[in-house]
């Protein structure tokens, strides 16, 4: 029987691997979801004048609101990235902190996306009016449930970082929640520049 | 309370339609009867169900994917039954039933045959082809084939609760929409493709990383075996293209479920996005389904022609070819569309050339055999069948990327005869060769020949004959999914195409037969070496079954046929130095409970059971949580323990029992020189 | 015929029909009528010469893969030991060349045709003629076809009639689900769709019946959706136009509401007139962006009756 220093390394040796094997995963996960919404942009753009009985996109988007959401995504992206570096740094207590911040601020996100939906919903706009309603709802909702699911995720390492601090596995993870927080990022302001610019033009 | 879900869902409609639900409410209460009988349930859980192992998944992909098979040809079997009879008259099916039944053959052949039948045998035999342990996410891999289940389960609890979609197998809206297709079916349907297709694009991306990063040491991408590089491009395509399945279908899901307008009849809708959004995946899924198999016939062909594979680097090319191409393609389902003629002309051009790169297998197949000593083997004799029986599907493919003549063929009796032309040489055999090729591997026995090479003769005839009228019924203008006609030249036809699905029941049958004859002599046919071919790839250096680490010390490869060169080298069973201990993943049982937790999620979504289907996502968020936080997912197999199974199994290994290789030794300054018949 | 009688009576037929069934494929029999290999109109005619033009050219690739396939099954078959066996030759720049560039250089060949091909029998594309275009709307229903003559003012459900010396123009548009409209003795077809118009351009050669569906499946009544498709001498043209002239029945929005309910297997009906700019006001029932209505009949046929 190999005595248990050994396995211990032999674990953590195996482990790193794995988490090596796990980044590489993740980006080509990132990958499938990135086609998701290319799909998803692909549907708006060909929906987006079909808007049936209902009304156009020039009626119903507020360029000043979505500036509000763009700029909280934004600013939650950085702050994120000072939680990876507060990471690297070994800070657990700051990750928790910055960690904290952004979770914060992708809700301040989700609100006032629902506040938007809701008021598009109130003025008879919903996604069942028309086509054009169908594929914003689907495109822009999505994009927000992915990053309702972040602000879980966020949830779940700020627990991992308090209870088991900053072990490896936990670093990976939060190395990868990163990678999705920022991929997020990119997507939104692939909504902003074809879907709410366009919009309003 | 529980949605739409009424006492009416019972199909009392019509005794086919009971019958069908008798059969599979019937069918699982045996098996249940049968484990409970052989106190089995524990050992089922925690040796199968739980484990994390990818050849004991694979084999469950296997057994799922035979299951669906013996289901989806019942369906064939009606269809065929129904149209040969249907001269003037309704036959004995309704049209609403004869729907029904074309609709879930397509979906149970393609979602739940062919995918897990080449997902089983690429979990069996890809890692150890590459000389690793285990793929590079096991409880994933646990995870993608309970979900895949999970649709399949979907598919077939329609036949007892409600009904099953009745628009085909790609279910085009507005047909498929909720105006004109109010009830569960299309649900059932989307439903199944959801759930299973999310499983299936994690295992494309397992086995993209499993490629890429586990490979052993000197494997470089030029030295996987054939099998291995199909796998990975058709793992890329499956995490390119699976997602585009999954936004269809959760797009017509919305239409469905929620009133929204992607492609209804007015209210700004458009129903040629979904046809583009669906063949955008649908093409590529055809390479997926045939690739692999043209990985397995590769290395049949390798093998039972005792010969080095001819023109790998071809081979290589050719397969990376028809990955890419095979996007480029999607609008030759819809010419008749009305695209421009320059659109149709270019999309029919880019269909033609991938009949190179695909032409060029073949022949390199070909030349594979060329100066060999072909041994026919059912493994082989499935692989010559498809030989010549794809060249004609292939013809018949390119005289259908010809739009003009697409505008003549398309929607016929033609098409379908042109799409089982591919898939059933073309994949299906595939699966069948692999099937007897590698069962020794996965279970430690062989398959009985002679009833492998009869199953063989059934299929082939019965495909013949149940194709060959279809393409000509083409010619005489039957358009597909007729539940009745009107003109009597068809039916003499119809009446052959139905005799060939019986004498294809036979091949089905002999199969069955071969494994029941094989289990039982199973002693008399065991496998010791781990190599009954005098094969050439790195699986075979395995124990057969391989211990669950597969390979004590990861091997060194040298050479495209690394086991191949190591028994030329007389190294191939000799033991290490030394053993180490090895790190293996523990078995889990998320991965069933998530499988279970998304078939009730896919149910309560049929049915309108919302608060169900809410319950069940919380719970499978919760499970994906607890998992994501679990950092003990792994345990040590000491050396000790290594030493004492490699050692049980190279003492089994006689001289005898190995391979002479005598053949193979080189002969004079160049190894490529022919040697002349033996005397 | 009768469902419960019909089984067993094939059942008991089923030696002779199997020997019958296998001289008919043989001799070729039964196909003398095959709609697309015996084309009654040069669109169709071409599309088929195309067809086995490109079938003999792959035939080119083809037959050697299949003969020289079998050929070496047998000849390097294990046991006959007399052939030669080189177990490790992997390769040959001179057979590799030929495999790939010989299917490319047919590919090549069959893309130049197939670019001319498809620009030339574009099914949108008017006939060349010395008489005018005889133009029809067709219009998809469930289960049945209803066919607009705006050069007569009259409409048919399930008959096409044409004269035969005429390019026949059909314009196509559903106002259900997707459907196919094909006569596949004159030429190929055309998606139905709603809210979009598609076109067919067609002739045919001489005066003649010809069998026409819908090729794509919409439900039900599917089976039982195809129409007689006739192109008619000028005398005959012109009893045709008379009969249906006499017709009593006119299709306004309510008889159109009527019709357009699902029905299968309709008999051939035929309307002495039709409600103006019926065909525009079907495709603008599913328009994707929806103004004010030009007349009451538009609201009706848009909204329905309710």
């Amino acid at each position: 029987m190999a005595d248990s220093a050994q396995v211990a390394e032999l674990l953590e040796h195996e482990e790193k691997k794995s988490l090596e094997s796990r980044e590489f995963g993740f980006w080509v996960y990132l990958m499938t979801d990135a086609i998701i919404f290319a799909l998803l942009f692909a549907s708006y753009v060909v929906l987006s004048k079909n808007s049936a009985a209902g009304p156009t996109s020039n009626d119903l988007f507020d360029l000043g609101h979505t500036a509000g959401e763009t700029v909280l995504l934004l600013v939650s992206s950085l702050t994120f990235g000072l939680a990876t570096i507060a990471m690297a740094a070994g800070q657990s207590g700051r990750v928790v902190q910055w960690l904290f911040v952004t979770l914060l601020l992708g809700l301040g996100f989700l609100a006032m996306e629902m506040v938007e939906f809701y008021g598009m919903i109130a003025k008879g706009a919903g996604p069942g009016t028309s086509g054009f309603l169908s594929a914003f709802f689907t495109l822009v909702g999505t994009h927000g449930l992915h990053v309702a699911f972040g602000s879980l995720g966020i949830c779940v390492m700020i627990g991992q970082v308090l209870i088991k601090g900053l072990t490896l596995p936990v670093r990976s993870r939060l190395l990868r929640l990163g990678l999705f927080w920022h991929f997020l990022d990119i997507v939104w302001i692939g909504i902003f520049s074809v879907v709410y610019l366009p919009g309003v033009m | 309370m529980l949605g739409r879900l009424t006492i009416d869902a019972i199909p009392l409609y019509s005794w086919v339609a009971m019958g069908g639900a008798a059969v599979t409410v019937g069918g699982g209460l045996a098996v249940f009867l049968l484990i409970t009988y052989l106190r089995a349930w524990k050992v089922l859980w925690t040796d199968w169900l739980t484990s994390v192992d990818h050849k004991k998944i694979g084999i469950m992909y296997v057994v799922l994917a035979l299951v669906m098979l013996v289901r989806g040809f019942v369906d064939a079997l009606m269809m065929r039954a129904q149209q040969a009879i249907a001269l003037n008259s309704e036959g004995y099916l309704p049209p609403e039933h004869f729907e029904q039944i074309f609709s879930s053959h397509g979906t149970i052949m393609i979602f739940f045959v062919a995918m897990p039948f080449l997902t089983g045998l690429i979990n069996i035999i890809v890692p150890q082809q590459i000389g690793a342990r285990d793929v590079a996410f096991p409880f994933l891999n646990s995870v993608s084939l309970w979900m895949t289940a999970a649709g399949a389960g979907l598919v077939l609890i329609s036949l007892a609760v409600g009904k099953f979609s009745t628009a085909g197998w790609t279910g085009y809206p507005p047909y498929s929409g909720i105006d004109y297709n109010p009830g569960v079916g299309v649900d059932y349907w989307l439903w199944a493709l959801i759930v299973s297709g999310v499983g299936s694009t994690a295992s494309g991306i397992n086995f993209i990383v499993t490629i890429v990063k586990n490979r052993c040491p000197g494997m470089t991408y030029m030295r996987m075996p054939m099998f291995t590089w199909t796998t990975l491009c058709i793992s890329i395509l499956i995490a390119f293209a699976f997602p585009a399945l999954t936004v269809v279908a959760a797009q017509l899901a919305l239409d469905r479920t929620l009133g929204f307008h992607f492609f209804t009849n007015g209210d700004g809708g458009n129903m040629m996005l979904f046809a583009n959004l669906l063949w955008i995946w649908g093409h590529p899924e055809v390479y997926i389904l045939i690739l692999p198999a043209f990985g397995i016939f590769s290395e049949v062909v390798a093998t039972f022609s005792r010969k080095r594979l001819f023109g790998y680097t071809s081979l290589v090319y050719a397969t990376a070819c028809i990955a890419i191409l095979s996007f480029t393609v999607w609008l030759h389902h819809f010419f008749t569309m009305g695209s421009s003629a320059n659109v149709n002309a270019v999309f029919g051009i880019a269909t033609m050339i991938i009949a190179v790169p695909t032409g060029v297998k073949i022949f390199d197949w070909m030349f594979t055999m060329y100066r060999g000593r072909i041994e026919f083997h059912p493994s082989m004799v499935f692989t010559i069948g498809f030989m010549v029986t794809f060249v004609i599907g292939g013809v018949t493919g390119v005289l259908l990327a010809l739009p003009p003549a697409d505008y003549l063929m398309h929607n016929s009796t033609f098409l379908v005869a042109h799409f089982h032309n591919m898939l059933i040489p073309g994949a299906l055999f595939g699966y069948f060769a692999g099937l007897n090729y590698w069962f020794p591997k996965a279970f430690g026995f062989k398959l009985d020949a002679k009833w492998g090479i009869r199953s063989f003769w059934f299929w082939i005839i019965g495909f013949y004959l149940a194709f060959m009228p279809l393409y000509v019924l083409g010619f005489m203008g039957m358009s597909r999914r007729m539940e009745h006609y009107a003109d009597p030249n068809w039916q003499p036809y119809l009446i052959v195409a139905a005799l060939g699905a019986v004498c294809v029941l036979c091949g089905i049958v002999c199969i069955a037969i071969q494994l029941y004859v094989s289990a039982k002599n199973w002693g008399s046919a065991r496998d010791v070496t781990g190599d009954p071919w005098n094969g050439r790839t790195l699986e075979w250096a395995t124990a057969s079954p391989p211990a669950p680490y597969n390979f004590a010390v990861l091997p060194e490869v040298r050479d495209i046929d690394a086991f191949h060169e190591m028994k030329l080298g007389g190294v191939a069973y000799l033991p290490p130095g030394r053993y180490e201990d090895i790190v293996m993943p523990k078995s889990s049982g998320l991965g069933p409970i998530l499988g279970a937790l998304s078939f009730v999620l896919g149910f309560a979504m049929v049915w309108y059971i919302w608060w169900l289907a809410a319950v069940a996502f919380v719970l499978a968020l919760v499970c994906v949580g607890i998992r994501a936080s679990d950092d003990n997912t792994d345990f040590v197999l000491p050396a000790a323990e290594v030493a004492k199974i490699e050692a049980e199994r190279l003492g089994q290994v006689t001289e005898a029992d190995m391979h002479d290789m005598r053949d193979f030794q080189p002969i004079g300054p160049a190894s490529g020189a022919p040697l002349a018949g033996r005397v | 015929m009768n469902t419960a009688h019909s089984f067993p009576l094939v059942v008991k037929r089923l030696p002779i029909i199997f020997v019958l069934a296998l001289t008919l494929l043989l001799q070729g029999c039964g196909l003398s009528d095959a709609p697309v290999l015996f084309p009654k109109g040069p669109i169709a005619l071409a599309e088929r010469d195309l067809l086995f033009t490109a079938f003999l050219l792959m035939m080119i690739v083809a037959i050697p893969a299949i003969v020289l396939t079998l050929f070496f099954v047998w000849r390097y078959r294990s046991g006959s030991d007399k052939a030669a066996y080189t177990p490790d030759w992997e390769g040959s720049w001179k057979i590799e060349t030929v495999v790939w560039f010989v299917p490319a250089a047919i590919i090549i060949v069959l893309g130049t045709l197939v670019w001319q091909a498809t620009h030339k029998l574009d099914p949108y594309k008017e006939l060349a003629s010395d008489k005018p275009v005889f133009n029809v709307q067709a219009i998809a229903l469930d289960w049945k076809w209803l066919f607009l003559y705006p050069e007569l003012g009259v409409a048919s459900v399930n008959e096409l009639a044409f004269p035969a010396d005429r390019p026949l123009s059909i314009e196509i548009t559903s106002d259900t689900v997707m459907n196919s409209l094909m006569i596949p003795a004159l030429g190929g077809q055309i998606y139905a769709m709603a809210g979009m118009r598609s076109e067919l351009n067609l002739l045919a050669d001489e005066p003649g019946v010809f069998m026409g569906r819908n090729t794509m499946f919409s439900g039900d009544g599917f089976a039982d959706q195809h129409f007689k498709a006739r192109a008619l001498s000028e005398e005959d043209f012109t009893s045709w136009k008379d009969k249906v002239l006499a017709e009593t029945a006119k299709l306004d929005a309510e008889t159109y509401l009527e019709l357009h309910k699902q029905s299968v297997a309709n008999p051939v009906t035929y309307y002495s007139s039709f409600e103006n700019d019926l065909f525009k006001l079907i495709l603008r029932k599913y328009a994707p962006i929806v103004g004010p209505y030009e007349s009451k009949a538009a609201e009706l046929i848009c909204r329905g009756a309710a």
